[in-house]
C-alpha cells in the first residue's frame, strides 16, 4: 500500500473503518468536524452506519447501545463534547462496554478556543466521569500513529471489555502527513469480530437457550456487590497495567544530563529541540508516553541516567502530567515543568531555549 | 536535509494549496513530509499560513519556528513572518501587495510582482501556483515532474484548462527562481 | 447635519464578526433596535449561543452571559429566577437551539418562562463550517449530509414553532423572515411585540427568523435570499403561531 497525505482527523477515521468500525455516531465540533464528515462520506460506501447526533451526550449513548450489542463502534468529539460524554463514559465502564472515543483536545476550560491543547489530561486518565473506574488512554503524536493506535484501540476496547480513548488535539487533527494504513478486515474477520462478544452481548437468542438473559447495566443496589464488582474492574485495570503499557524513548542514553517527558503533540516539539541540541554537544533524552493509562512509571524510573540532573516536562497545559512523573522520579532528581496555555503550541525554540538554560 | 517553509496569505489566495502540493510532491520523491495549516474563524476573510517540512529525515516538530524559505503574498504576512527567518534564509515576496517590502539583508530577497504575472498568465488564482514554481527554481526543493503530477492527479480529469494554466504559471515561476540561482 | 441612521445605544462600538451579506446582522440589529425603544437598556440582559453569534456578548450595549452550546434557555432561567425584575432573552442558531439545545427549550417554553427566545433559522451550522442542522431542508446537501439529507434516515427538518405551538404555556411564537425589505419590517413589528410582551411580563416569547448562511450554502448574499425564498419558506410557513395577547391560538 502507497502513502497518502491526510489530515489526522481523516486518517483516524479511515483506520476505524478499517478496523471495521461500522457504527459512528457524534456532534460536529471544531478541530474535530473533518472526523465526522470523513464518516458521513465513507461510512453509506461500506455498509455502515453514520448518525450526526443531536448532542454528544445523545452520541456517546448510541455508542453505549452499540456497543451494548456487541458492535465495533466509535465517537469522536473535542474538548466540550468530551465533557458531555463523561456520564455515558462512566456508564459504560461500569457496564463493561467496548468502544473508541476520540478527543482532538482544543484550549480550555469552558468553551475556551479552538487552537491545539493537552488541557484533558486529568479527565481522560484520572476518570472524568463519576466513580472508580478507568479508560485506557492512548495519545499519538504523528497522524501515522494516530491511525495506527485506532485499530489497535479497537482491539484493546474488545480485549478488556473496557473504553478506550485516543487522546489527540488540533494539530494532529489538522496537520497532513504521510500515512500507510494496515490492510481493511477481511469479510471473515468482520464476522468473527460481529460474533466475539455473543456471550455476553444483547443478541438474539439463537438456540432458543431458556437461560438465555444478556443485562447491560451499571446499576448495583447491593453495596457488597457492587464492591466485589468494582474490584473485578481493579484486577482487570492490573492486568492492563502489566500488559498494556507502551512508550517511546527517545535518545535515551547514559550520557543524558536531562531527561525530558512529553506526550502527543508536545513530545514531537521537544524531540526537534533535543535534536537541535544534540548537534551542540547536548544530550538529552525523552520518554513519550504513548498510554497516559497505564502510565510507564517503570520506563521512566529506568531512564534516569547516573548524569541526569533533573527531568523536565513538557505540556500543552498546566502540568498535569507532572504528578505522574514524580511517582515515576520517586524524589531521585528534581521534577521541573514548563508549558503553554490556552491553545498556544510551543515551538522548538521555545523549548531550546528552556533546556539550554539548564546547562 | 531539511527544508522548512511558511507560506501566508490572505485567505482565499490558496497559500494552503502550495505547503499541500509541495508536500505531495516530495512524498512522492519519497520524502518525510508535514504539513500544518492555521485553522479557525481567522481563516473566514483573515490572514492564512501554513507550515510545511520536506525532508530526508523523519520530521521532529511539524511546527516551523526559523524557516529555511518564507513565501508572503501580502505585507502583513511578510511583517509577521519575515523577522523569523532563519539568516542566510529565503523570503519570497509579492511585491504587488507588500508595498513597503521587507527590511532584511542577511537573508536572500526575491521580490516578485506576483498579481501582475499571474494576471498575464490570464487569472490571479494562479498565483499560488507561481509561487510554487518559484521555490522550485530557486531551490530544487522537489521536481517539476512531482508536481506535474500531482496537477494531474487533480485536474486533468477535472479542469485540464486550469491545469494548462497552472504548469505555465509554474514554467513561469521556475524561470524568475531560476534568476536567483 | 441630520442624523438619518446611527446605532443603538443598545449596541457596542463592537464591529460584527458576521460574513458579509449574512442576515445574523440584522436581526442583532432589529433585537438591539427594540430593545432601546422600549428604553430596556438598563433592565435587559442577554445569553449568547454557541454559533456565529457567540460573539453576541460583546455586541449588544447591556449585561449579557454566554452559555454552553445549547443551554441558553437554561441560563435563561436561572437569571430571570434570580432577578426576576429584569428582562432576558437568547439569541440562538439552530444547533444550539433545535438540536443540542431541545430540552432546555421545549422545558423552557413549557414552564412559561417570562423570557424571550430568538431563534435564527439557517438551515445549517454555520460556525463550524457547513454540517447538517435540524432544520437542514430534505436532499439539502451539508459537510454531513454529502449525499443530500435523508428523511428516512435522520427525519425531516424541525419546525420549532409548530413544536413549542403544541404547549400550552408560551404566549407569543412567530416565524419571520429576513430575506426582503418587506419581511424585514414585518420582522421587526414581531421582535418589538417579543420585547413588549417580555417587558410586560406576559410570559414566553419565541420569534423564529428564516435566514441566510451565504458562506456555507456556497451562494452570493442575493442568491441566498433568492434560494431561500424558493425553498426554505414553502417548509417554514410565516405567520403567527401562538398569540394570547391577540387571542390567536
Ligand atoms: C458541546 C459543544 N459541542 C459542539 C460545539 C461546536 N459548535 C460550535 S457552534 C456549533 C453549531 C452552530 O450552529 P447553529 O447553532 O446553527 O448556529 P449558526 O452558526 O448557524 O448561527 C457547534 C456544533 C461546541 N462549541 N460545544
Ligand atoms: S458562516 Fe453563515 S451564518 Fe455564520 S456569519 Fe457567515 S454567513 Fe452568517
Ligand atoms: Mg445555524
Amino acid at each position: 500500500m502507497s502513502k497518502i497525505l491526510m489530515k489526522g482527523n481523516e486518517a483516524v477515521a479511515e483506520a476505524a473503518i478499517r478496523a471495521g468500525c461500522r457504527l459512528y455516531f457524534a456532534y460536529p465540533i471544531t478541530p474535530q468536524s473533518e472526523l465526522i464528515e470523513y464518516m458521513a462520506k465513507m461510512m453509506p460506501k461500506v455498509g455502515g452506519t453514520f448518525i450526526q447526533a443531536e448532542s454528544e451526550v445523545a452520541a456517546i449513548n448510541m455508542v453505549y447501545g452499540a456497543a451494548g450489542v456487541g458492535k465495533r463502534v466509535m465517537t469522536s468529539s473535542s474538548s466540550p463534547g468530551i465533557s458531555l460524554k463523561q456520564e455515558g463514559i462512566s456508564y459504560m465502564a461500569g457496564a463493561e462496554l467496548p468502544a473508541v472515543i476520540v478527543n482532538v483536545q482544543r484550549g480550555g476550560p469552558g468553551l475556551g478556543d479552538i487552537q491545539p491543547a493537552q488541557g484533558d489530561y486529568f479527565q481522560a486518565v484520572k476518570g472524568g466521569g463519576h466513580g472508580d473506574y478507568q479508560l485506557i488512554v492512548l495519545a499519538p503524536c504523528s497522524v501515522q500513529e494516530f491511525a495506527d493506535l485506532a485499530s489497535d484501540a479497537f482491539d484493546l476496547a474488545d480485549k478488556y471489555r473496557n473504553p478506550v480513548m485516543i487522546l489527540a488535539d488540533g494539530m494532529l487533527g489538522q496537520m497532513m502527513e504521510p500515512v500507510e494504513f494496515k490492510p481493511a478486515k477481511t469479510q471473515e474477520e468482520l464476522e468473527a469480530l460481529a460474533n466475539q462478544h455473543l456471550s455476553w452481548c444483547i443478541c438474539p437468542n439463537a438456540d432458543g437457550d431458556a437461560k438465555h438473559h444478556h443485562e447491560i447495566n451499571s446499576l448495583e443496589l447491593d453495596p457488597e456487590i457492587l464492591e466485589k464488582h468494582v474490584n473485578k474492574l481493579y484486577e482487570k485495570y492490573a492486568e492492563i497495567e502489566k500488559n498494556e503499557v507502551r512508550y517511546e524513548s527517545y535518545n535515551v542514553s547514559d550520557d543524558n544530563e536531562i531527561l525530558c517527558v512529553a506526550w502527543g503533540t508536545a513530545a514531537r516539539v521537544v524531540k526537534s529541540a533535543i535534536n537541535e541540541l544534540a548537534v551542540r554537544g547536548k544530550s538529552i533524552g525523552l520518554v513519550r508516553p504513548i498510554t497516559c493509562w497505564p502510565y510507564p512509571y517503570e520506563a521512566i524510573a529506568s531512564a534516569i541516567g547516573p548524569k541526569v540532573k533533573k527531568v523536565y516536562v513538557f505540556e500543552l497545559n498546566s502540568g498535569q502530567m507532572v504528578e505522574d512523573v514524580k511517582i515515576a522520579v520517586n524524589g531521585k532528581v528534581p521534577v521541573d515543568f514548563w508549558g503553554k496555555l490556552g491553545g498556544i503550541v510551543f515551538t522548538p525554540a521555545d523549548i531550546q531555549a528552556k533546556l539550554e538554560a539548564c546547562f | 536535509m531539511t527544508t522548512e517553509m511558511i507560506c501566508a496569505g490572505f485567505g482565499g489566495q490558496g497559500v494552503l494549496t502550495i505547503g499541500r502540493f509541495l508536500a505531495q510532491a516530495g512524498m512522492k520523491e519519497g520524502k518525510n513530509v508535514s504539513w500544518l495549516p492555521s485553522y479557525g474563524p481567522e481563516m473566514r476573510g483573515g490572514t492564512a499560513n501554513v507550515s510545511t517540512v520536506i525532508s530526508d529525515e523523519p520530521i521532529a516538530s511539524p511546527i516551523v519556528s526559523y524557516p529555511d524559505l518564507l513565501v508572503a503574498l501580502n505585507q502583513p504576512s511578510l511583517d509577521k513572518f519575515g523577522p523569523m527567518v532563519r539568516k542566510d534564509g529565503i523570503i519570497i515576496y509579492n511585491t504587488n501587495m507588500c508595498p513597503r517590502g521587507c527590511k532584511r539583508d542577511d537573508v536572500q530577497l526575491i521580490p516578485v510582482p506576483m498579481n501582475d504575472i499571474a494576471n498575464e498568465i490570464g487569472s490571479a488564482i494562479v498565483l499560488n501556483m507561481l509561487a510554487i514554481g518559484i521555490i522550485i527554481g530557486k531551490t530544487g526543493l522537489v521536481k517539476y515532474e512531482s508536481i506535474e503530477e500531482v496537477l494531474n492527479s487533480f485536474l486533468r480529469e477535472k479542469n485540464p484548462e486550469l491545469l494548462e494554466k497552472n504548469l505555465q504559471a509554474i514554467k513561469r515561476g521556475i524561470e524568475i527562481g531560476k534568476q536567483y540561482t | 447635519m441630520q442624523v438619518i441612521a446611527k446605532r443603538p445605544e443598545t449596541l457596542t462600538a463592537e464591529p460584527f464578526t458576521y460574513c458579509p451579506g449574512c442576515t445574523h446582522g440584522i436581526a442583532t440589529r432589529l433585537i438591539a433596535e427594540a430593545i432601546e425603544e422600549h428604553g430596556l437598556i438598563n433592565l435587559m440582559a442577554g445569553v449568547a449561543p454557541v454559533g456565529c453569534a457567540v460573539f453576541a456578548y460583546k455586541f449588544f450595549n447591556f449585561d449579557m452571559a454566554e452559555a454552553a452550546h445549547g443551554r441558553a434557555p437554561a441560563v435563561a432561567t436561572g437569571m430571570k429566577r434570580g432577578r426576576p425584575n429584569m428582562h432576558i432573552f437568547t439569541y440562538q442558531g439552530d444547533g444550539d437551539l433545535a438540536a443540542i439545545g431541545t430540552a432546555e427549550i421545549v422545558h423552557a417554553a413549557n414552564r412559561g418562562e417570562h423570557i424571550s427566545i430568538f431563534f435564527i433559522n439557517n438551515a445549517i451550522y454555520g460556525m463550524t463550517g457547513g454540517q447538517m442542522a435540524p432544520t437542514t431542508l430534505a436532499g439539502m446537501k451539508t459537510t454531513t449530509s454529502p449525499y443530500g439529507r435523508n428523511p428516512d434516515d435522520i427525519g425531516y427538518p424541525i419546525r420549532m414553532c409548530e413544536l413549542l405551538a403544541s404547549l400550552v404555556a408560551p404566549y407569543y411564537i412567530e416565524r419571520v423572515s429576513l430575506l426582503s425589505p418587506g419581511d424585514i419590517l414585518r420582522a421587526k413589528k414581531a421582535v418589538n411585540k417579543a420585547i413588549q410582551y417580555n417587558k410586560e411580563e406576559r410570559g414566553f416569547t419565541f420569534i423564529e427568523f428564516i435566514s441566510t448562511c451565504p458562506t456555507n450554502w456556497g451562494f452570493d448574499p442575493d442568491k441566498a435570499r433568492e434560494w431561500a425564498k424558493e425553498n426554505m419558506l414553502p417548509y417554514y410557513k410565516l405567520g403567527v403561531f401562538r398569540d394570547k395577547g391577540e387571542e390567536v391560538q
